[in-house]
């Protein structure tokens, strides 16, 4: 951690001007960078003195800045979302940073998730393989039960909630050597299968969702356990392993 | 004269919603899919309507300026939802839930419409919890509950921190299942650039692919406006940096009145501004009142001491602490409502007790101290722990609050490196939300035939001042429960219509308009990003149409955002291309709007000669320095009608607030 105010930084910046063109890095110096500035702030900065350079400046994605939207990424220094752990790189600020350090900044690297220009990414993978399967069928008419007949142990309740936790960033999925995207779709799996309301198309939902990832073009699961490490939220590996029993299970009976 | 017409349905208060749905035409299944509808914005407003409009049969189009729909910045809400459930057995119900949002709004929002979302409050529960939204339980399985300000039953539903996120990722959920039947498409980094009217209806948008540029024209026979609150023309703000007024705006100046610009919600709980390169502020959730006390030191010497490093919070001993809140409002202390709390930190601060070591040296401390121990003590006795030790005392009330809050307290931590399990939490108020908006009718629609306004983006609802816990629940009761019936009715005229044209005069003329600005950013040449005026306009809003306001200085605002208004079109300067993607160019257009509505949120500011929820005016507060309201004058709603680029020369419209159901009078939390 640095003890000093403010940081002058080297950063190698990952250039691609659309998804039809090679990209490459460049290489940008920065100065006086306040260490409670956050590193999109940081990003913000750079992108001022680019603009007043009469350059383009970079493209990233980023939204809520609060770490629960789940648009930012960033593989900043050989890590998702940077060099602390249980946050978004909208979340890491300056101060874990040293003055004179020189930072590399990339896109999410995967096959299923197609560079759109320079730091950006194309996740919407992630959206078809919810719409094959993420959600309980029922219909928003209001007219359901009262909440309270649908009673849910607290212990399953709260797992389902840390399962349910997942902001979507892609972030196992950019870590993962195999690009697998089992995190992602195992917590949504599970955050259905531990509640009352949603074993009732449990087995349909986790064979049609699994197939729709496995279309995607995300890779298989090797139990490295990098994703877990490198979750923002701490979605655990086994939302992975519940996600295997109810897949094993529904295909055993479907066959 | 007034000529607007709130459509509010004859009869008894109670019975009014059921009654007009009884009434109101309907279109049969098999005439729904002759029928598009087009949404703006998927977060738990548009998200929600989009969902059950497409479950309905409709063919629905969905954008927003995200790369999903779950981005959308609904996701950031922490604290909870309310619903008049009464499962606490405290008192609560309907009519309680109606009357402490009418106090809340300090009595400027619609009755009808407010009795509505209380009524309608208890199904979104029902239907969340159908969909798998986490709801915190307790042990025999049940939901729990917590307390929010402004009132005095427990009645918010959580789903631990994260209650907005749930509830977001219920909708997308069911979005996604209407996605996956091929019911609803979505247009993901889409953003509205205008709205297109046919013959007097809306009928459609211009949007703008954001990632390859291109213009798209898009036809409906309704168009449903959901693009949330307009926060963001404070440049600082708890909001998403993507959340824009644009699409309002754009409908605004197409001939939708703009009601009550200058209610804005200052939330009492953020984390303060740490210095010049900020770009967004956090907020803290409101549900941290229930266990935090608010206090400053009593002397001035104590906070001088405390900015300077020389003395720490728990170097100030318990008689030299002033929790201002409780020793102001007895009744409601911590849990005031959030106008009445942000008011109060900014009288100590500007008194010289602010405690934080910025600029402007303001910031008062959240103290879990006392809940800590209150509830480690508790724990014990639980537990059959007899004669704990304060340590044990202290493990154990630490454990509580990790299981309540944890993921607020990691999220403080990593923005400020303090730990608020051990020194208390430094917070100041910041922008947070919009109470105004379009104005719309009973219905939801606006003075737009054919547009329809839901969610943060209308002004319907929370009059001055909105409470906590009630935005999740006004947006997804629009969007479930109110508008999929009242879009019914406006749409059963068009089973005949059959599809719009897009290829029409209105329709290329308003493309042509967008690629015509678009030409002009790209080839400005200015001096200055835009970010820039973005910041100038912040400045301006913040020091006079903030928490604070005088005739004088709103008047100032009012010629010097003109002034940066000119200043932006003849000096902004727009890098990158039309034909990819381009953040520059959306912030421009963006800004573009803010520059306009700032105006009139001064404008709206100057005319109210009154004090009431979030539009605080020195002008009119009583020697204890509470709001005062001006019923005989004010009790109106203020819609404002654009009568081109001259932002001075909006004609307002009136339409009085009539309360037959509950008592006008002086709000008081004392």
């Amino acid at each position: 951690m640095s003890a000093k105010k403010s940081l002058n930084l080297t950063l190698k910046v990952w250039r691609q001007k659309n998804n039809k063109t090679k990209g490459q890095f460049e290489v940008y110096k920065i100065s006086d960078v306040s260490t409670d500035s956050s590193f999109l702030e940081m990003l913000d900065i750079l992108n001022e003195n680019l603009i007043n350079e009469g350059k383009e400046p970079v493209a990233f994605d980023h939204d809520c800045r609060e770490g629960i939207c789940g648009m930012c990424s960033l593989y900043i220094n050989g890590r998702a979302h940077g060099p602390d752990t249980g946050i978004t790189t909208c979340q890491l600020h300056m101060r874990m940073f040293k003055d004179g350090e020189t930072i590399t900044i990339e896109p999410w690297r995967s096959a299923a998730f197609p560079v759109i220009k320079d730091l950006v990414v194309d996740r919407s993978a992630f959206d078809r393989v919810m719409a094959a399967g993420g959600f309980i069928s029922v219909n928003t008419s209001g007219k359901t039960t009262d909440a309270n007949n649908i009673l849910v142990p607290k212990e399953d309740a709260d797992k389902a909630m840390d399962a349910a936790a997942c902001i979507g960033c892609g972030a196992c999925v950019a870590t993962c050597k195999n690009g697998s995207a089992m995190l992602f779709v195992g917590a949504k799996v599970s955050q259905y299968a531990l509640l009352p309301q949603g074993k009732i198309e449990a087995k349909r939902r986790v064979l049609n969702m699994v197939k729709a990832m496995d279309e995607e073009g995300f890779g298989n699961c090797s139990n490295t356990g990098a994703c877990e490490v490198e979750c923002p939220k701490g979605i655990s590996l086994e939302n992975i392993a519940r996600m295997n029993r109810e897949f094993f299970v529904a295909s055993a009976e479907s066959k | 004269m007034s000529n607007l017409d709130s459509k509010i349905p004859a009869g008894p208060l109670k019975d009014k919603w059921s009654n007009h749905k009884d009434h109101m035409n309907l279109v049969s299944p098999n005439n729904r899919d002759k029928i598009d509808i087009i949404i703006v914005g998927t977060g738990l407003a548009g998200g929600s309507a989009a969902a059950t409009l497409a479950e309905q049969g409709y063919n629905v189009k969905a954008f927003c300026y995200q790369d999903s729909p779950r981005r959308a910045h609904s996701i950031a809400a922490q604290g909870g939802i309310n619903a008049a459930k009464n499962y606490q057995g405290d008192g609560d119900s309907t009519y309680r839930l109606f009357y402490d949002t009418i106090k809340g709004g300090d009595y400027r929002s619609r009755e009808a419409n407010v009795y509505r979302l209380a009524e309608v409050s208890a199904n979104i529960i029902d239907q969340c919890v159908s969909q798998g939204v986490p709801f915190g339980r307790d042990y025999g399985g049940q939901l729990d509950n917590r307390s929010f300000g402004g009132v005095q039953v427990k009645r918010t539903f959580y789903a631990k921190g994260q209650t907005g996120q749930q509830l977001l990722l219920g909708a997308y959920s069911a979005m996604s299942r209407q996605i996956g039947k091929g019911r609803i498409k979505m247009y993901n980094r889409h953003e509205m650039m205008d709205l297109v009217i046919v013959d007097g209806k809306a009928r459609g948008i211009i949007a703008r692919n954001l990632v390859t540029g291109e213009i798209e024209k898009h036809s409906a026979h309704a168009v449903v406006i959901a693009s949330g609150g307009y926060g963001n023309v404070y440049f600082l703000s708890t909001n998403a940096m993507g959340s824009n007024v644009s699409a309002a705006w754009k409908i605004h100046k197409k001939g939708a009145y703009f009601a009550n610009p200058c209610y804005v919600q200052i939330h009492p709980t953020c984390i303060p501004v740490h210095g010049t390169q900020q770009s967004k502020l956090t907020l803290m959730s409101e549900s941290l009142r229930n266990s935090g006390r608010i206090w400053v030191p009593k002397k001035i010497e104590d906070a001088i001491a405390i900015r300077e490093g020389k003395k720490k919070a728990k170097d100030i001993p318990a008689e030299d602490r002033d929790y201002y809140l409780e020793r102001r409002y007895p009744a409601f202390g911590n849990l005031v409502p959030r106008d009445v709390a942000s008011r109060a930190a900014k009288e100590r601060c500007d008194a010289g007790f602010g405690i934080e070591n910025n600029d402007t040296k303001e910031g008062v401390f959240l103290d879990f101290s006392t809940e800590i121990t209150k509830k480690g003590k508790e724990t014990a006795l639980e537990k059959n722990i007899h004669n704990p030790t304060d340590q044990q005392i202290y493990d154990l009330g630490k454990a509580w609050i990790e299981e309540k809050y944890g993921n607020l307290f990691v999220m403080y931590e990593k923005i400020t490196a303090d730990n608020p399990y051990v020194t208390p939490m430094k917070i100041y108020p910041a922008v947070h939300y919009t109470m105004g908006g379009i104005w719309v009718d009973y219905n939801l629609q606006s003075t737009i035939p054919g547009c329809f306004v839901i969610g943060e983006a209308n002004f319907s609802d929370h009059g001055a001042n909105r409470l906590g816990a009630s935005a999740l629940m006004q947006g997804l009761a629009d969007g479930y429960f109110v508008l999929p019936y009242t879009i019914a009715d406006y749409l059963s005229a068009d089973i005949r219509t059959g599809a719009i044209p897009t290829d029409t005069a209105p329709f290329n003329e308003a493309a042509k308009d967008i690629q015509e600005k678009i030409n002009f950013f790209l080839n400005n040449n200015g001096k200055y990003s835009v970010d820039h005026f973005h910041k100038k306009l912040g400045h301006i809003m913040w020091n006079k149409v903030g928490m604070a306001r005088t005739p004088e200085g709103l008047k100032e605002a009012i010629s010097e955002i003109e002034e940066v208004r000119k200043e932006f079109w003849k000096e902004v300067k727009v890098p990158g291309i039309a034909d990819g993607m381009n953040s520059e160019l959306e912030k421009a257009f963006r800004v573009a709007d803010f520059l306009e509505l700032g105006q009139l949120m001064a404008i709206d500011a100057l005319n109210r000669n009154e004090s009431c929820g979030g539009h605080f005016r020195e002008d009119h507060a009583t020697p204890e320095g509470e709001a005062e309201r001006d019923d005989e004058h004010y009790k109106y709603v203020a819609a404002w009608q654009y009568e081109g680029p001259d932002i001075n020369k909006e004609v307002m419209h009136k339409e009085d607030l009539v309360y037959e159901n509950i008592e006008v009078k002086a709000r008081s939390y004392k």
